[in-house]
């Protein structure tokens, strides 16, 4: 089962010939209040589809910026109930905009499976990156999701070999999530060269859109991804900005400014 | 529960506890060190080698040691300490990374990471790489580099990195999370020497293996010293790799209790303590499903204990299955019990032992007043206490006040 607003703005890209603008944000940042404007900005700048993060006290995939974020988050006092919130905001607000939850396991896991795919799917979700559940372990999480109508995308590293690919996109939908390097999130200066090969090997398992991550920070990077795939993921240069702004309403300008730079380099293939 | 010596499945759970939850980047890695872990078992050269290393470089059969004096403490039940504290480089830890340093270099990998809390698992690990030419960098809770400083030394004399970790609790959780951060990105040159009996699947059975030597040996050395079996074995929990390699060869032993010992800090009341399997429930931490200290939500509380090698908020999955088999039993030890028992196993024996090790050696303490002069308790000695001397100075108050960073120097000292 898939989520037909994720894959219609998939689909809608493609039809541009253009790369699909995905970008991050973590929930409760900058605080729990303060995320709903941040994703606004995010969206008004121009992404096409929204991850939120929820955020984690062993973010174990993030490197220094999201760590930032999760902890100012934690700290803040975000529950999982607020992140379900903050997605319900966003998409009440922006009903074309698909909105994923990007999330470690554990806190799925405690909220309960089931409970976890009906409470996101009623807050308008259309579904959930998970990049510490292998695909061995999803069985029980696809079936709800699929119940609900979620999508689930699964994340291909340069370091999985082909078969695995195989395996991988035969259990996803939505869109495959391709590691562009061996490493965690942050800005990079260099993105290309595994990626374009990883997506070109998950290209040959799947009809899937193949959406590249890690690394991206800039209009130039964004074309040269949206160069080889379907989609252009963008997170911490985003954190970063919010991070740098003397205030939050300049650190909106900031993610609407990035955002929109973005948007022009996903359309420069 | 005729099947507790079968475990893990092929998946890597022990019942409902271990598997393998970790992001993909690392999949390929994991099952290289599964597969050639399972070569190695079938390659007598690879024994042989290991084995050779454990005798001449590790020096084992660590000994066991009758404990008269202290056991009069104890109610009179006859305690016997197995000296991990006597292995090379001052505790079990060794053990494991040598069949892992064995390993790497099979793989072809030229770089060890590894995580370290009281420092005992960095200190072995520099060793091994010092001892095969490796590089090595450990990582390293900033809160640890500062209680336990003596090991942070030895492991740059040793020519490793040492990196203080200054994220979350700055403690040994967030030193593994940084250490997963490092694989992550060099997974083709290094190998992730992980430290307990936690991690992902196959880590809790390798290491599990990699330590039942000491169960081994210390079956046969209290059958020959009493001629039966004993009443119950103790061991000290952190992540649980002591505790698993003295219990293992008695699993199948139905008369013989299993007890583990884990930190209580100033009390399983309070929210101040690392006791996992007492007051945690079922998550998924560093890879794998077991009893984690967690909140509502399941973020991961941060642990404490006096001892940096307990101060962790999860434990090894097999724990999780002996607990709920009921095969082992796990008990609370605060830090004060701990100290205490540290300074009288000094005092009565000339043995200065381990925080870590100390815990142990509390539960035996009750475990004795328990069972009567009869019993016999084995109890691991999982390290030795000199990296322990500054803690221990500062809460006994045994340095003269212009060295002593507390002026504090009543002997009771706790506080
Ligand atoms: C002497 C000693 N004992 C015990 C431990 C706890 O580890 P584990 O529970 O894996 O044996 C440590 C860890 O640092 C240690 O140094």
């Amino acid at each position: 089962m898939t989520n037909a607003l994720l894959d219609q703005t998939l689909a809608a890209a493609r039809a541009e010939n253009r790369a699909a603008l995905i970008g991050y944000l973590p929930a409760g940042f900058p605080s729990v209040a303060g995320a709903v404007p941040t994703v606004q900005a995010l969206i008004d700048g121009g992404a096409d589809v929204v991850e939120i993060g929820l955020p984690h006290s062993d973010p174990v995939l993030d490197g220094p910026t999201i760590q930032t974020a999760d902890d100012i988050a934690l700290r803040g006092g975000v529950r999982t109930k607020d992140v379900l919130e903050t997605i319900r905001t966003i998409t009440a607000a922006n009903p074309t905009v698909p909105v994923l939850c990007m999330t470690y396991w554990n806190p799925v896991d405690h909220y309960g499976q089931a409970r976890f795919a009906a409470d996101l799917a009623a807050a308008g979700g259309a579904g959930c990156i998970l990049p510490d559940l292998p695909v061995e372990e999803a069985d029980e999480w696809l079936a709800a999701a699929a119940e609900h109508g979620l999508a689930t995308v699964f994340v291909v590293a340069p370091s999985s070999r082909d078969e695995r690919l195989a395996t991988i996109t035969a259990k996803g939908t939505g869109f495959v999530y391709a590691a562009a390097v061996m490493g965690v999130t942050g800005t990079r200066t260099q993105v290309g060269e595994l990626a374009e090969d990883l997506v070109a090997r998950t290209r040959a398992t799947t009809e899937l859109p193949v959406c590249v991550g890690l690394g991206v920070s800039d209009a130039v990077q964004a074309a040269e991804v949206a160069a080889f795939a379907d989609g252009v993921i963008v997170g911490s240069a985003f954190v970063q900005r919010m991070l740098d702004a003397a205030s939050e309403e300049a650190g909106h300008a900031a993610v609407r400014e990035l955002a929109a730079e973005l948007a022009q380099g996903v359309r420069k293939r | 529960m005729s099947d507790v010596t079968s475990v893990p499945d092929a998946r890597g759970y022990f019942g409902a506890y271990g598997g393998r939850f970790i992001p993909e980047a690392l999949v390929a890695a994991v099952e290289q060190v599964a597969d050639e872990y399972e070569k190695a078992k079938a390659d007598p050269a690879f024994a042989a080698e290991l084995n050779a290393l454990l005798k001449d470089y590790t020096g084992r059969p660590s000994p066991l040691t009758d404990v008269r004096r202290f056991s009069a403490e104890a109610g009179g039940a006859r305690i016997l300490l197995k000296r991990e504290d006597l292995n090379h480089t001052g505790s079990h830890k060794i053990n494991n990374v040598l069949g892992q340093a064995l390993l790497t270099r099979r793989m072809g990998k030229n770089r060890l990471i590894a995580e370290t809390g009281a420092g005992q698992h960095g200190v072995a690990t520099a060793t091994a790489a010092a001892l095969f030419g490796m590089e090595c960098t450990i990582y390293m809770g900033e809160v640890d580099t500062r209680r336990q400083a003596l090991n942070v030394a030895r492991m740059r004399m040793l020519g490793a990195e040492v990196v203080p970790v200054t994220s979350g609790s700055r403690t040994l959780k967030d030193a593994i999370n940084e250490a997963f951060r490092d694989w992550v990105a060099n997974v083709d040159s290094t190998h992730y020497l992980f430290g307990t009996v936690a991690g992902p699947h196959p880590f809790p059975m390798m290491v599990r293996d990699f330590h039942r030597v000491i169960g081994q040996e210390a079956r046969a050395q209290v059958l020959d010293r009493t001629g039966k079996l004993p009443d119950a074995v103790v061991a000290c929990v952190g992540g649980g790799s002591n505790a698993m390699g003295v219990f293992y060869d008695f699993i199948p032993d139905a008369g013989v209790r299993l007890i583990g010992i884990e930190a209580a800090g100033e009390g399983v009341e309070t929210p101040r303590h690392a006791a996992t399997l007492t007051k945690g429930d079922p998550g998924v931490l560093h890879g794998s499903r077991t009893y984690v200290l967690q909140d509502e939500d399941g973020q991961t509380i941060e642990s404490h204990s006096i001892s940096a090698g307990l101060d962790y908020p999860g434990v090894g999955p097999e724990h999780s299955f002996l607990k709920d088999t009921g095969r082992a039993e796990y008990r609370p030890c605060t830090d004060a019990d701990a100290m205490n028992a540290l300074r009288l196993l000094s005092r009565t024996e000339g043995i200065i032992p381990a925080i870590e090790s100390s815990h142990a050696l509390a539960g035996a303490l009750e475990l004795g007043r328990e069972l009567g002069p009869d019993a016999v308790i084995l109890v691991n000695l999982s390290g030795r206490g000199d990296k322990d001397m500054h803690t221990a100075a500062e809460y006994f108050g045994l340095l003269d006040t212009d060295n002593a960073s507390d002026s504090d120097n009543a002997s009771g000292g706790a506080k």
